[in-house]
């Protein structure tokens, strides 16, 4: 194959892999927003896990989906559409708006407030503590500490 | 047999009651000292007899139902609505759980056997045992009232008798729905216990930590009924339902999960109470929470309060749930009051690192992952109410916010074990950390070339990838941490005994049960999550197949082969036969089904499943394509699953060594020939 030919063909290649890209895109993304949706025949799971056979809902929702990501919409309007074909149950997790905010915010903010609160009370009743006179770490020592931990053991 | 029922129940609801009012005057009459007609000793134990008395009536009453049920006795409104003829008896058999009233009479049936045996075990402490044995009563008195007043399982059908009965939800009919229902209500109801003597300590004002080494075994056993109910109901929903997955975070599930989360946490602190005098309020409020929880999850899944895809389980009995929630909660928080100045801590917290503060933040922790999963499972509630419309919170709500709590529990499982009492040195520290840092690095370096790459939380919406990657490496750090601490102690007694590794290891764990059998408890946690991670790399293809089409997924073919139909009394099944090939060998054929019952007139999935150590073949029949009318094959490849099952047996071995008593020290060291003080004593020091 001569080089011109080689040049040639490689428009074709790049067209080629943007189909590609695309198909593996569209799927991805098919994939990520089906488990964002809910199925709504009222078997309270995620759209692409719905496991109902002949379920009236799932596939006209699947197709729903397809078709949206076909015309190239963006994620926000497509769950936006659903939202306002379907209600807010749709979406499997609340959206990022008003109230809704609430949920996400409230879990982590706990989490911090424990892990400082916690650091903090133990650093406070560290400094309260009296100094305690240094433990002999000789071998008689230690041979009483085992048998008292023994002794006392639960 | 349903008048015979209905009369045991009335029976054991009489009972109960004087169980509870004998035995409620007479500790009143022995606290305060005063006397009535009968000495409170013998009002107390005509108290505990009435009380053993009633699991003997309750158990009339569910032998009456499971009668009904082999009988085919479709006068009773329960048996007619969850069976019929076909039904196999071991399904027939699972009808006493299947539907409300035989689950709340299952309920029942378990706290009377619970009851029973600390009853008849009262001598281990009379006092202490009489308050439990009343409060568990108390709790009785409210289950029998709910199956004789609101959800009799004994009512009548009005008119005539049908011939056959509607049978059971086609979901039930698989054979871990005969245990996973029995093991889960051993857990919810076990824990009544432990709560019955915290809150009778309690009362009493017991002194010392006594209450807590007699439950300590309770608390034990209970836990593992709960962990075990919770997995076995994961592998049928992994097995049965075919959407490729074992935990959906729906609200029934969330509920066995809360209780078992604040058990865990429990089951943790209960130690720094033992060891040091701490955390008494903390203990008697998390066990008391284990229990409210159990009754919370109960009023949310049946009260239908939350939306659930345990729809059998709905019915309008969430008003007495509420009440009995408000009562418990009110008498925890009076007795709390009055007795707060009996949990002063003996000690406090000396340092950052060390084993009392893991506890705290292993606790914390717990905590947390506890009231996030209430707070997703309540949040729809609170939006209806705050918003005026419900919203639903599901699956990528949870994995966003409680897997990095999951994975940051995972972290302390490591770190916890390597730290002492009181306080660890520095050089400790660094002694203990090295080789498990070392092991996660290289771990964490390794994994990267086969696929787990960190950095999708930053190019992707799926932060699976990272979590995956993170766990990897805690669990090389949790295991060397653990396989040290054998090897450690397992080489001293080795060294003086000259016994093989394994026996010294044995011996090692023989003499504290407690310790090394929670050491096995954290593998077997250890390899669950490692399983968990699989689930950022799952993959499915769905397809339509006619004869000899194939499809591909990961390394694996699938031929379809045929199609067939099969019958029998209880339902018609349609069944694929698919080939599997690897590196064009065949290893296995797959028959996944579609059956339809002929009572219910339902359809249910049987999932195929084709499972290794590194991932699970999953493939459903899943109906015939509406357009096309060929039939619709889901496979799904699953990385790990098999390794959730494993570290659930490790777990439960481990919990069932952690329950054998401790080889004397006396005679480990008559049989090693070794001084009873040459025990060793790795990182931990002190002995759980």
């Amino acid at each position: 194959m001569s080089r011109v030919s080689r040049f040639a063909l490689l428009p074709l290649l790049a067209v080629l892999c943007a189909l590609t890209l695309g198909t593996a895109d569209t799927q991805a993304r098919f994939n990520d927003l089906g488990h964002k949706l809910m199925c709504m025949c009222g078997c309270n799971q995620i759209l692409l896990e719905c496991d109902h056979i002949g379920c009236p809902d799932a596939g006209r929702e699947m197709q729903e989906l397809r078709a949206a990501i076909g015309q190239g919409q963006s994620d926000t309007a497509i769950m936006e559409a659903f939202q306002a074909e379907y209600g807010p149950t749709v979406l499997a997790a609340p959206w990022l708006s008003r109230f809704n905010i609430v949920a996400w915010v409230v879990p982590p903010a706990l989490l911090l407030l424990g892990l400082f609160g916690t650091f903090f009370l133990v650093r406070k009743w560290r400094l309260r503590a009296a100094s305690m006179p240094e433990i002999p770490d000789d071998p008689a020592s230690r041979d009483l500490r085992e048998r008292i931990r023994r002794e006392t053991q639960l | 047999m349903p008048a015979f029922g209905s009369f045991a129940l009335l029976v054991a609801l009489a009972l109960s009651a004087y169980n509870l009012l004998a035995g409620g005057v007479a500790l009143r009459q022995l606290a305060t000292g005063s006397r009535g007609a009968i000495a409170p000793d013998r009002l107390a134990e005509t108290a505990r007899r009435a009380g053993i008395a009633s699991f003997f009536a309750v158990s009339c009453a569910a032998f009456a139902l499971v009668w009904a049920a082999f009988t085919n006795d479709f006068r009773l409104v329960y048996i007619l609505d969850h069976s019929n003829r076909a039904l196999p008896w071991e399904y027939k058999f699972a009808a006493l759980w299947s539907g409300q009233e035989g689950s709340l009479l299952l309920w029942a049936w378990l706290l009377a056997g619970y009851g029973l045996v600390l009853r008849l075990r009262h001598k281990v402490d009379v006092k202490l045992t009489a308050y439990a044995s009343t409060i568990l009563a108390g709790i009785q008195v409210f289950f029998l009232l709910l199956v004789n007043v609101a959800a009799t399982p004994f009512s009548l059908v009005q008119g005539a008798v049908p011939p056959d009965g509607n049978g059971l939800n086609p979901l039930l009919q698989y054979p871990e729905m005969v245990i996973h229902p029995p093991m889960l209500y051993l857990g919810y109801v076990g824990f009544s216990v432990p709560f019955a003597f915290a809150l009778g300590a309690l009362m009493m004002r017991y002194p010392g930590e006594k209450w807590i080494h007699i439950t300590r075994r309770w608390t034990m056993v209970t836990w593992l009924f709960l962990t075990v109910g919770i997995f076995l109901g994961m592998h049928w929903a992994y097995n049965v339902l075919g959407w490729g997955g074992y935990w959906g975070w729906d609200p029934v599930e969330n509920a066995s999960l809360m209780p078992w989360l604040t058990g865990t946490a429990f089951l943790h602190s209960v130690m720094m109470q033992e060891k040091r005098g701490m955390m008494k309020s903390w203990n008697v409020w998390l066990i008391f929470s284990t229990f409210l929880l159990s009754i919370l999850g109960t009023l949310l899944t049946r009260s239908g309060l939350v939306s659930s895809v345990h729809a059998f389980a709905q019915s309008s009995i969430g008003t007495w749930f509420w009440v009995f929630l408000v009562i418990v909660l009110a008498v925890c928080v009076f007795t709390y009051i009055l007795n707060r100045d009996h949990l002063k801590t003996e000690h406090k917290l000396e340092s950052l690192v060390s084993r009392e503060s893991s506890f705290a933040f292993n606790n914390l922790v717990l905590l947390l992952a506890c009231f996030t999963i209430l707070w997703g499972t309540l949040f729809p509630i609170l939006s209806e109410f705050v918003q005026g419309n419900k919203v639903t919170v599901s699956a990528p709500f949870y994995n966003r916010v409680a897997v990095p709590v999951g994975v940051f529990l995972l972290f302390l499982t490591g770190i916890g074990p390597l730290l002492a009492w009181r306080s660890t040195s520095m050089r400790s520290v660094r002694k203990n950390f090295v080789f498990p840092s070392i092991a996660a690095l290289v771990v964490a370096i390794a994994v990267i070339p086969l696929g787990v790459h960190p950095w999708t939380i930053f190019t992707t919406d799926h932060e699976g990838g990272f979590y995956a990657w993170v766990t990897f490496a805690l669990a090389a750090f949790v295991l060397t941490a653990i396989f040290a601490e054998f090897f450690r102690g397992a080489r001293v007694i080795q060294k003086h005994t000259r016994q093989s590794l394994l026996g010294s290891v044995v011996q090692l764990t023989r003499r504290n049960t407690r310790r090394y059998g929670g050491y096995i408890v954290h593998l077997g946690v250890v390899l669950i999550f490692i399983g968990f991670s699989g689930q950022a790399f799952n993959r499915s293809v769905e397809e339509t197949m006619s004869y000899k089409q194939t499809m591909n997924i990961g390394p694996y073919q699938i031929e379809c082969m045929d199609y067939s139909q099969d019958t029998n009394l209880n339902y018609d099944s349609t069944y694929a036969i698919l080939n599997v090939f690897r590196d064009g060998h065949q290893v296995t054929q797959l028959d996944p089904a579609i059956r339809f019952f002929q009572a219910s007139q339902q359809p249910s999935t049987i999932v195929a499943n084709h499972s290794t150590l590194l991932w699970d073949l999953y493939v459903v029949y899943a109906g015939t394509d509406p357009q096309t009318g060929q039939p619709v094959i889901k496979a799904f490849l699953n990385p790990l699953v098999a390794w959730i099952w494993i570290g659930l047996l490790v777990t439960i071995f481990g919990t069932g060594v952690a329950l054998l008593p401790n080889l004397s020290a006396a005679l480990a060291a008559q049989r090693s020939r070794v001084p009873a003080q040459r025990e060793p004593v790795a990182a931990g020091r002190a002995g759980d």
